[in-house]
């Protein structure tokens, strides 16, 4: 993809905006400008809170060549709270750990690089929930 | 001689605040085996390694939403966002506005990257302050954040560790720490540098200790304390920047501060030298368990060289504050150790 494609994409990797369909206030990522519920233009920009559960995931280690450096990863279908179900990588945990339904949140990281020399891609992963409180 | 504080023309203070430490930490011990045969003390216990997929960016950005979490206002009320490091992913690209996009602070903000070794975070802080203090905004976030490189079998492999801590600064009247005064002490100081295009730092051996860090931390700890007027006994806590264990352990002593008053803040041992993090990730596990009133004394340096000083009060908005996002120690405890074969991939020192 070239500079502009991801330019285009920022704020849906690194804030993960969708939208949200001021007919039947669903809510859509990623951002398609028709509500897939009820057919109605949808463009309103929403903001999600970034925390969901994992739906389904795999373990990959036959990757995609901008991937190589990352094997093995685990690409979870994460169900987030609002609805929408997307598709990311899991971070920050081991493949073994992953399970069906395992509270996951929202972290922007970096998903692969465009050579020595290229652009630096950051976006949107899961990982386990952080608890609030430490110690 | 007229004051040498940086005083805003209005009180300020930190609104916010919050940490980042990746999970993976590899043991002294594991460096000493690859470059000693394991004989030999170590100046840490262990260092804090960033993941494949973490940078400076990242850990900017997750200790940036922590602090606003903490400060409970909307990024698009951020009139700055500014990060100090070291190690910037892009030697020509800002890392703050990656930062600023992605925790929603766009399109109306200032952003810029800042580089003074490991004190680039603290000297954000001051001019937060001042952007502040002069009203020019009621908001600007402050970060220091690093993957700080060590070649390979150099002393300071051991400790290059990868962290960060930002801070919200705004009215003192909403602040959960005032900031009661600060100052910057610095010289022409070459104890430590990298030129560019260089993988690695170079450094003057033993020349990093008394004419650089020492004599600074001192320098600007000293001459802060006798515009405040204050004494070591009258801080509860105190934070140095912390490059090993021994370091900060006696340049507290050389000042007249307890074991006690620094114990909070010192995490080196555990996490390792978080370079632009170091002083202020300490600082951060001290809010995590200051009380209200309780005063602290920051202390940050950084090579080439200088000291920025800080005294802080902290307020009763701590209380409700701090729990709003993870403590420093809740990141420290999620610790997966590693092998120096695993520290070698993830710091990119393999060949493919």
């Amino acid at each position: 993809m070239r500079v502009a494609g991801h330019w285009r994409l920022r704020k849906q990797r690194l804030t993960l905006q969708g939208e949200i369909c001021p007919v039947c206030g669903a809510h859509i990522f990623p951002p398609r400008d028709v509500c897939p519920e009820c057919g109605q233009p949808a463009s309103t920009p929403y903001t999600f809170k970034g925390r969901g559960e994992v739906y389904s995931f795999s373990t990959v280690y036959e990757t995609p060549d901008h991937f190589t450096k990352y094997k093995p990863y685990t690409v979870a279908l994460v169900k987030l709270e609002e609805g929408p179900i997307i598709t990311a990588q899991l971070t920050d945990v081991d493949p073994d750990e992953v399970e069906i339904g395992m509270p996951v949140e929202m972290v922007t990281r970096r998903l692969t690089e465009e050579g020595d020399e290229g652009l630096i891609l950051y976006g949107y992963k899961f990982r386990p929930v952080m608890e609030r409180v430490g110690r | 001689m007229s004051t040498r504080l940086l005083t805003p023309t209005r009180s300020v203070g930190i609104i916010g605040y919050g940490a980042y430490v990746p999970r993976y930490r590899i043991p002294a011990r594991e460096i000493a085996r690859m470059w000693t045969g394991g004989k030999g003390g170590t100046p840490v216990r262990e260092k804090a390694v960033p993941g494949l997929d973490e940078d400076t960016a990242t850990i900017a950005i997750e200790a940036a939403r922590n602090a606003l979490a903490r400060a409970g206002i909307h990024a698009e009320h951020l009139r700055a966002v500014w990060v100090g490091s070291e190690s910037h992913p892009y030697a020509v690209k800002p890392t703050s506005t990656i930062v600023a996009e992605a925790i929603g602070a766009t399109p109306y903000v200032q952003a810029g990257d800042w580089e003074f070794a490991c004190k680039a975070g603290t000297e954000a802080m001051q001019a937060a302050i001042g952007f502040v203090g002069s009203g020019m905004a009621n908001y600007a976030m402050a970060i220091g954040a690093d993957t700080a490189q060590g070649r390979p079998g150099d002393a300071l492999e051991y400790t290059a560790a990868a962290g960060g801590a930002a801070f919200i600064i705004g009215p003192a009247e909403h602040a959960l720490a005032v900031i009661q005064g600060s100052l910057s002490y610095v010289t022409d100081t070459p104890d430590f540098w990298r030129r560019a295009g260089a993988d690695y730092p170079s450094h003057g051996q033993r020349f990093t200790g008394e004419p650089a860090y020492f004599h600074h931390i001192t320098s600007a700890a000293q001459a802060l304390m006798e515009e405040m007027g204050t004494r070591p006994s009258d801080y509860r806590y105190a934070v140095f920047h912390q490059p090993n264990l021994k370091f900060p352990q006696r340049v507290a002593k050389m000042l007249g501060f307890t074991p006690e008053q620094i114990e909070t803040g010192l995490l080196v041992g555990d996490i390792g030298n978080t370079y632009s993090g170091s002083a202020i990730v300490g600082l951060t596990a001290i809010l995590d368990e200051a009380q209200p009133g309780d005063r602290i004394f920051v202390v940050s340096f950084g090579s080439g060289a200088g000291s920025d000083a800080f005294d802080l009060r902290v307020t009763d908005k701590i209380v409700e504050r701090r729990d709003k996002a993870p403590r420093t120690r809740a990141y420290i405890a999620r610790r997966v150790e590693i092998d120096y074969g695993m520290y070698a991939r993830l710091r990119g020192k393999l060949v493919r």
